[in-house]
């Protein structure tokens, strides 16, 4: 079988609602949550099994509502937050709360529906007083177990205790623009110490320092249209790349807010999602509404513009080096890879958390793409 | 004796005649042969006695024999005596000839005395000259000392004279007369200056001469003086032994003084034209009229009438005096070459300085042709000058100041070509902005009557311009036939620096249009109209523009060139650019309407449809204005399924009722299936649609990228959103609309269904109640509407 090819797994429902079980690092496994209106929604517990390229399922079912986001927890693996959309009659509010698997993977697990066991609620994160819940997310490192929240237009910082298994608000701070300009996405800084967040709302990216809760930079402008997503550089601390509608990825060093290190325009229609690899920076996915995913390799402006430094000190003679050096051509950027195996918008993607080359992306159909690096490129990079 | 003789003669005669003979038979004459070999012939060579007789005995009869005997007796007997006369007479000559022998022997014994005594004649004589030559040789040595003093004592009168004479000379100045004098007297004066008469002498000469010299310099440096009186001073000068070197350079330094005058005042009308000197009052009429800035062609006729024919002037002389004439040192007349070269490279330099920079203040003016015959003025005139100095080319120097005007000039046309195509922008978005008070019956044609003026006016502004440069290479022009200023000029100026450069400009203007820097700054209709610019340029205007220029040119094609399809390739990429970005403008504007009209409602809590939504009309609207816009300009473009419609568009009417049943069933399915079921097949069927993708030169192309985004929005837009029962009515409501008028816009009319059912697929999904409308319904809320 080829080891190439891709790994598709379809849900039921649509779903929108993807994240790497970030606090598993020896199994490749991945969250779903689904959107549905009508039936209960699930969220599926996936497993890959990288060698024999078979993937296995827990199904979970998800009490509250239809699932807008998911986040694995970097504290406890077995933990995550979800954003729901808890509807009635004449209303809809978006939640947002903390839930624990309810058992360790069980890959022998029954197909059967009704035997579904729910996911266990730890504690809901109250934002009755902020608005919709946008999205949450874990501390990067999980050295403190703080979430944060966005909630319209405010970030609120919770402290979770998962022993008594409460929440309580530590810190809360509101965009104070004119309009009613909400938070789209934003990501936890893990350089710093953990102490800076990034957001959009609308065309705009800012900074936060959540020791103070107060603003510390802004990209103006960043897209043309609405921002969807961004993600920091997880080895150079002041690169961050963001996407939005306008159908552009953009990278910035939020030192020089005027202007963008560089723009891929390579998605027709607006990019959703975007994320960098976390051990290999140079990697760089987005997806986006044409039912595209994009591989990319931006080694221009990743920790590792000249190939792979380290190998370097092991090498035993100045010659061997020099040979090794030369032999290495300045690897171009580019696109890598393009997939295609989704037909309806692809909302989600996200890097496995113990595999570098492996990534899950979620189109609104509800089918799970589980892709690999293509292998020429992990070996230009290793090698 | 005489018998010895008989013998002798009778030999010779034997001999002779056998030589005789001989040569006879040599010479092959054989006609006496037989009579002469014959033995019996008595006077023949071979004649034998013997055979004689016995022929006589026997043919003759005894009395002829007796004959013949009597007869050969009588000739012996006369022979005989024949021989004894001539013995006789010889023997006489012998005895005359010893008479005379002796005779002579004593007239040479009296000769001899005589000549003795001549001889001793002689020596007398000798002895008596020789006396009296001795006797005269004191006093000739005595005159001819006399003589020699005499002479002395002459050159010693011309040298006591000689201070006087020189001062009357000055004093009549014939300075060359005196020079002459001292030249003769200075060698004598310089040998023998030891002596101290001949010192007084010297010293005085040499004062007087000094004088000279000083008068000479003088007049050297008079500025009054004449060139031919410079001419002499410095032969004076010279035969004088003045330096050459200090000679020329202070024929230089005078010469420059006249010259610098000159191109101060062209200094002047440079600072005059350029407006930096004000005039100072109290100056007299003619300063006034100096003062008043000339134009370039009189200030080059200025520079040539004064400065080039004074420095004209000077090289000749120059040549005259020190170059031409035969120097005894080869070295000076090296030197002397090079301090000219060196003088005149200088001024030149100084000139071409001035004149460049008088005809870069030419820059404001339009018109041409006065610069071109001052520039070829100019140009004609260093030519002359070249063939007066070897070595120098000014006129390449000057050349390259025409070809470095020329390139200004094309510069300067290429900044007024940028100008004016900018104003021309300003131009179209005035007019777009300004509300159209002439009524509507020209609006259909109204973006059409833009592009048309300001493609006009660009090649109106270029055809001028090229006309102005054509001035450059008029017939009458020496240098427009130059091949090093007409090759650069045509291919490098004009083809690529003002045509091809400004072709590029408008390509890059264009696509400056395309940048979200300044979004929003251009109206959308600029950009259509731009985008149909770009592509008129790349149909025809290009290759019309660069034939024009290489006709009225003449261009050879020997420089690599930019060619007309990258050109024209430019041209339409920044056409497709500018249209895609029209396109992505136009569809973000109703993308944004649509996006705010789904984002802000309620749709949880709508009440039950009436009617469509104002959006939607808006919408319509803006398609159908946009519609009317680029069809305008644009053809209108390929459909499918052209034909089998055909009918039906003429009545849109009656098109939507059957419409509305066909795609009414469709949705109106029951919620209990699988909705995503339906959808993913029917997506299985339909290609996948490319929403911000490049668009045709259509107007359906245009239209349908345009729809295809704003409709995409929607749907993303909904999916955002949760529907109660009759927000998703009213989402069919507002579907069903846009399905109805959407269709005659774009090239396939299957896309704006597959969009719209997805939409509604989407809504259902998002909806907690779906029930849907009925399609009599909609029809019915859509007919009203």
């Amino acid at each position: 079988m080829d080891d190439e090819s891709p790994v598709i797994y379809g849900l039921e429902f649509q779903a929108k609602a993807l994240t790497a079980q970030t606090g598993e690092t020896d199994k490749i496994r991945f969250l779903v949550g689904t959107q549905s209106l009508r039936v209960e929604n699930q969220i599926h517990h996936i497993d890959f099994d990288d060698e024999n390229n078979i993937i296995n399922k827990n199904i979970y079912l998800h009490p509250e509502g239809e699932i807008w986001n998911i986040k694995a927890s970097t504290i406890d693996k077995d933990l995550m937050t979800t954003c729901y959309n808890k509807t009635s009659e004449s209303k809809t509010e978006m939640k947002a709360a903390i839930w624990r698997l309810p058992s360790d993977f069980d890959s022998g697990q029954a197909d059967d529906q009704s035997a579904h066991p729910a996911v266990r609620l730890v504690c809901h994160l109250n934002n009755s007083e902020y608005g919709d819940m946008k999205s949450v997310l874990w501390h990067p490192t999980g050295d403190t177990s703080a979430v944060i929240g966005f909630a319209d237009n405010h970030i609120v910082l919770w402290d979770i205790d998962t022993s008594s298994s409460t929440a309580k608000m530590t810190a809360s701070t509101g965009l104070d623009s004119k309009g009613n300009s909400k938070f789209t996405c934003g990501q936890w800084n893990p350089h710093h110490n953990c102490t800076q967040i990034a957001t959009a709302n609308d065309t705009h990216i800012r900074g936060w320092d959540i020791r103070t809760m107060q603003q510390v930079y802004t990209i103006e402008n960043a897209h043309g249209q609405l921002v969807r997503d961004l993600d920091f550089n997880p080895n150079k601390q002041y690169y961050i790349v963001s996407c939005g509608d306008d159908c552009k990825v953009k990278f910035w060093d939020i030192r020089n807010p005027t202007e963008s290190l560089a723009v891929l325009s390579q998605h027709s229609h607006w990019v959703w999602s975007v994320k960098y690899n976390h051990f290999h920076d140079q990697l760089i996915l987005s997806s986006s509404s044409d039912s595209r995913v994009i591989l990319n390799s931006v080694v221009s402006l990743s920790s590792e513009p000249y190939g792979n430094l380290a190998d370097n000190n092991d090498s035993d003679s100045d010659d061997d080096h020099d040979e090794i050096e030369r032999s290495k051509e300045p690897q171009q950027d580019g696109i890598i890879s393009t997939y295609e195996e989704h037909e309806d918008s692809v909302y989600a993607v996200d890097w496995s958390a113990a595999d570098p080359w492996v990534f899950a992306s979620l189109s609104y159909d509800g089918r799970l793409v589980i892709n690999r690096v293509p292998r020429a490129e992990k070996y230009k990079i290793l090698l | 004796m005489s018998s010895q003789q008989e013998v002798d003669d009778g030999e010779t005669e034997g001999s002779k005649r056998k030589r005789h003979g001989m040569l006879k038979m040599y010479y092959g004459i054989e006609k006496s042969g037989g009579a002469t070999l014959d033995p019996c012939d008595i006077n023949g060579a071979h004649f034998e006695a013997d055979t004689y007789l016995s022929n006589l005995i026997k043919q003759r009869s005894l009395t002829e024999l007796m004959d013949e005997e009597t007869k050969m007796v009588t000739q012996i007997r006369a022979l005989d005596s024949d021989m004894q006369t001539l013995v006789y007479e010889n023997y006489n000559k012998f005895i005359s000839a010893t008479d005379t022998i002796r005779k002579m022997k004593n007239d040479f014994k009296k000769m001899e005395d005589e000549m003795d005594h001549l001889a001793s004649n002689m020596a007398t004589i000798t002895e008596f000259s020789g006396t009296i030559s001795n006797t005269l040789q004191d006093r000739r040595q005595h005159i001819t000392k006399l003589s020699g003093v005499h002479a002395l004592l002459k050159k010693l009168q011309f040298l006591f004279e000689l201070p006087a004479r020189l001062n009357k000379c000055i004093e009549m100045k014939a300075y060359s007369a005196a020079v002459r004098y001292y030249t003769k007297a200075k060698r004598i004066l310089h040998q023998y200056q030891h002596m101290a008469s001949f010192q007084g002498i010297n010293e005085d000469c040499n004062k007087i001469i000094h004088q000279l010299c000083d008068h000479l310099r003088e007049q050297f440096k008079d500025k009054e003086s004449s060139a031919k009186d410079l001419a002499q001073c410095v032969d004076l000068l010279l035969q004088l032994n003045e330096p050459a070197e200090k000679l020329c350079e202070e024929f230089l330094s005078h010469a420059r003084q006249k010259i610098d005058e000159d191109l101060q005042l062209l200094d002047r009308q440079i600072r005059l034209q350029s407006g930096e000197e004000i005039k100072s009052e109290g100056e007299t009429a003619a300063q006034a009229y100096l003062a008043t800035p000339m134009d370039v062609l009189e200030f080059v006729d200025t520079g040539c009438n004064g400065f080039l024919s004074n420095i004209c002037l000077v090289i000749a002389s120059y040549n005259d005096m020190f170059l031409s004439k035969p120097q005894e040192d080869e070295n000076m007349d090296a030197i002397a070459l090079k301090k000219l070269v060196f003088f005149v490279n200088e001024l030149m330099e100084k000139y071409f300085d001035y004149v460049q920079r008088r005809v870069r203040l030419e820059r404001e003016t339009g018109d041409n042709t006065i610069l071109v015959r001052s520039l070829d003025r100019f140009h004609r005139r260093l030519q002359a000058m070249n063939k007066l100095l070897p070595d120098t080319d000014f006129s390449r120097a000057g050349t390259d100041i025409v070809s470095k005007a020329a390139k200004d000039r094309v510069y300067h046309y290429l900044q007024s070509l940028k100008q004016h195509f900018s104003d021309c922008m300003t131009d179209v978005r005035q007019n777009l902005a300004a509300p159209r008070t002439v009524g509507k019956h020209d609006s259909n044609s109204y973006l059409n009557d833009l592009l048309n003026n300001t493609q006009t006016a660009v090649v109106d502004q270029i055809k001028s311009v090229l006309n102005n440069l054509q001035a450059f290479l008029d017939s009458d022009i020496t240098f427009a036939m130059k091949p090093y200023f007409r090759g650069p000029f045509c291919v490098q100026g004009v083809r690529e620096g003002l045509i091809v450069a400004f072709l590029n400009h408008v390509s890059s203007t264009c696509l400056e249009f395309c940048e979200d820097k300044d979004k929003g700054s251009a109206p959308p209709a600029l950009l259509l109209i731009l985008s149909k610019l770009c592509i008129e340029f790349e149909a025809s205007t290009i290759s019309y523009l660069l034939t024009l220029t290489e006709e009225q040119f003449m261009m050879t094609e020997r420089f690599p060139v930019t060619s007309v399809t990258d050109l024209c390739n430019n041209a339409k990429d920044a056409a497709q650019k500018l249209l895609n970005h029209f396109v992505k403008v136009q569809g973000l504007s109703i993308s944004q309407m649509l996006r705010k009209s789904v984002e802000t409602r309620d749709w949880l809590n709508t009440i039950e449809p009436r009617n469509v939504r104002a959006v939607m009309k808006r919408v319509i609207e803006d398609i159908t204005a946009i519609d009317a816009q680029v069809g305008q300009l644009y053809e209108e473009g390929v459909r499918k399924e052209r034909s089998s419609d055909s009918s039906r568009r003429t009545h849109p009417h009656s098109y939507m009722g059957s419409a509305a049943l066909r795609k009414g069933g469709q949705w109106n399915y029951a919620p209990s299936i699988d909705n995503s079921l339906m959808s993913n097949i029917q997506k299985l069927f339909s290609e996948k649609i490319e929403i911000f993708s490049a668009v045709e030169f259509s107007k359906v192309s245009v239209l349908t990228g345009i729809i295809k985004i704003s409709l995409k929005t929607f749907l993303e837009c909904v999916r955002l959103r949760t529907f109660g029962r009759y927000g998703l009515q009213q989402i069919q409501v507002d579907t069903h609309y846009l399905q109805l008028y959407l269709w005659r816009f774009v090239s396939d009319e299957n896309l704006v269904q597959v969009l719209l059912d997805e939409i509604v697929c989407s809504t259902v999904h998002r909806c907690l109640d779906p029930a849907m409308m009925e399609p009599s319904v909609i029809d019915l809320i859509c007919e009203r509407g």
